[in-house]
């Protein structure tokens, strides 16, 4: 009878998952609590947004299909570039369509090196991420005619959101635009990792080859994942551009791969709120500590991967969780 | 035909460079799935270390590399044993953030030590010049960086194929769980295959030292490469890995001198064929 009982509130803990505890709105509380009381830090916070959208959509990769990628600014950066060329050259300046056709554009990237990339594991996988994002990379930095080059694109005008709300020079319309942006994406995110798919996606991570046994499409799950996690970032490299009217070669780099992949890290990979904690603290703390020391934030930096690897799997979440686990051990 | 020569030529010394390189990092994976993407760090001290023996100590540069093998080789034993260790069998995830780590570390402590400016490094007046071959002149250094590729090449044939540390090694790559089964201690095995390695890679990194000039960002720039060698060449391969780096670098060189519109593009297409033709690389296992 108790195996029983268990059992129904193992099944009914899955079947709850979905619904939104009380803790998850905290985040969206805070970030409009910044509006009001922070409104010069409105820059600064619109760019911790946006990189929490990108983090997102790296943790639907990494922290649910199990997949390690050093390559995902390629997503990012085709996104921001795709924003920027229709708004420059297309006179495509509607911001919201924007935004969807640089996610069309960096799914349909997605599902086409997803299908050379996923069919690789270990090693040669990280590899042929991180030639994906270089390609990408040689390629903007040489059509320099379009993209602008290693000086970036430059120029971009966007219109009114819904051609209401103009970009001010505060930033406040590009906070707002962010933050509902970045919500959408959240609740995308939260509902795909979910359903059933989503548990699927836990399970390949887990153990792929008995999801292989009891008849799951993996590779096909892998690569729609891989799509979709892309055209998350290219939504997220758009709005960066769109909001800075400005796309830097930089989205592009192996270094952009790799810090997001870190904030991730430091924040805890695996449940989509990693990318909240980690994101704003990373970006903080680069904010003011690199701009004095870049080569000191370096060695911090490496040093809190190393630490945060040996010491406490699970980034700053873990550490929560286990003094959360703690505090209930004692009564 | 004196370009395709050329191309061929600096190709191949190129090859040589990162074929030292990257052969520790082929054996490592091979023999415990660690992807230690911090390789290329070891190589970069190599260089680094190169540009002090030579232009603060004045020792002579043919001395100076077995000091650099035995001083990388001892960085990479304590690394290991300190660290790396820990993560044995742990998730891929984890592996690469640590070395990641690593490498964010190391180069915060080169640019601390030596600035972040690229070192220049000078050569002995015996590799500057050129030497006459079949009556066509080649540069000294791009001749001596292929004899002494050749040279490793073969000591590390003859080390794995015709040692009893090499049957071990061997043994290992294949089942590891067989070796141990049978009393070898993969454990201690590796820590010296580790060592030899990150030595090799920091010889490497010195005898390349004028073709790929130490500075900060060293381990980052060029792991795409080291990793595509090891990747091409199927992981654990000694001959893939070879073979894979001549390829890498005559093509890479090749399309650079050919079309340099296209950059490095050439080479990413290339393999990317190749590793959708066989995914487990040239002459890796596939699984």
């Amino acid at each position: 009878m108790s195996d029983l009982a268990k059992s129904e509130s193992a099944v009914d803990r899955l079947l709850r998952a979905h619904r939104i505890r009380p803790a998850e709105w905290l985040p969206w509380i805070a970030a409009i609590g910044i509006y009001f009381l922070f409104d010069g830090y409105l820059a600064l916070g619109s760019q911790i947004l946006i990189m929490v959208l990108f983090a997102l959509s790296l943790d639907l990769v990494v922290g649910y299909a199990g997949i390690v990628t050093l390559g995902h600014a390629a997503f990012f950066g085709i996104g921001a570039y795709t924003a920027g060329i229709l708004a420059k050259f297309g006179g495509w300046t509607e911001p919201i369509t924007g935004l969807i056709v640089a996610g069309a554009v960096a799914g349909v990237l997605g599902l086409v090196s997803g299908f050379i990339v996923l069919r690789t594991t270990g090693l040669t996988l990280l590899m042929l991420t991180m030639a994906t994002g270089a390609m990408l990379f040689e390629l903007a930095n040489k059509a320099g005619a379009i993209t602008g080059g290693a000086d970036g694109l430059q120029g971009i005008v966007i219109d009114p959101v819904l051609g209401m709300f103009r970009f001010d020079l505060w930033g406040r319309t590009t906070y707002l635009y962010s933050l509902a942006v970045v919500f959408v994406g959240w609740y995308f995110a939260r509902s795909l990792v979910h359903s059933p798919f989503g548990r699927s996606l836990v399970g390949v991570r887990e153990n792929a080859v008995r999801m292989h046994a009891i008849g799951a499409p993996v590779f096909i799950r892998m690569l729609i994942v891989y799509a979709i996690s892309a055209a998350v970032a290219g939504v997220a490299g758009a709005l960066l551009t769109q909001t800075t009217q400005f796309a830097a070669l930089k989205v592009l780099s192996f270094e952009q791969s790799g810090e997001i992949l870190v904030m991730l890290i430091l924040g805890g990979v695996g449940r989509l709120y990693g990318a909240f904690i980690g994101v704003p603290a990373y970006m903080i703390a680069q904010d003011t500590m690199a701009k004095t020391d870049p080569y000191n934030w370096f060695f911090g930096i490496g040093l809190m991967l190393v630490l945060v690897v040996l010491f406490v799997r699970g980034g700053l979440l873990g550490i929560v969780d286990t003094l959360i686990a703690r505090l209930r051990r004692k009564p | 035909m004196n370009a395709l020569i050329s191309i061929v030529f600096d190709g191949v010394a190129y090859a040589m460079i990162l074929y030292v390189i990257s052969v520790g990092l082929s054996v490592t994976l091979g023999l415990m799935g660690f992807a230690n993407l911090a390789h290329g760090a070891f190589a970069m001290v190599g260089g680094y270390a190169l540009t002090t023996l030579m232009n603060k100590w004045g020792m002579p540069f043919l001395a100076a590399l077995p000091v650099i093998f035995c001083l990388v080789g001892a960085i990479g034993i304590v690394l290991e044993r300190l660290i790396y260790r820990r993560l044995y069998g742990a998730g891929e995830l984890d592996q690469v953030v640590l070395t990641i780590g690593l490498v964010f570390m190391s180069i915060a402590l080169m640019s601390f030590i030596y600035g972040p400016q690229p070192q220049p490094v000078r050569l002995p007046d015996w590799l500057r010049g050129q030497i006459g071959i079949l009556g066509r002149d080649f540069p000294a250094y791009r001749v001596f960086v292929i004899g002494a590729g050749a040279v490793f090449i073969l000591g590390l044939w003859l080390g794995l194929e015709r040692t009893r540390f090499g049957a071990r090694v061997r043994a290992s790559v294949d089942n590891r769980r067989m070796a141990e089964a049978i009393g070898i201690d993969v454990d201690r095995l590796f820590t010296m295959t580790f060592a030899l390695g990150s030595g090799l890679a920091g010889v490497g990194g010195a005898l390349g030292a004028d073709l790929l000039a130490p500075q900060p960002t060293f381990a980052i720039q060029h792991l795409v490469y080291f990793l595509i060698v090891v990747a091409v060449g199927g992981l654990g391969s000694l001959r893939g890995a070879f073979v894979a780096a001549l390829l890498l670098g005559i093509i890479d060189n090749g399309g650079k001198y050919l079309f340099p519109q296209f950059g490095a593009f050439f080479i990413y297409v290339a393999m990317m064929a190749l590793l959708l033709w066989r995914p487990a690389g040239l002459f890796g296992r596939q699984a």
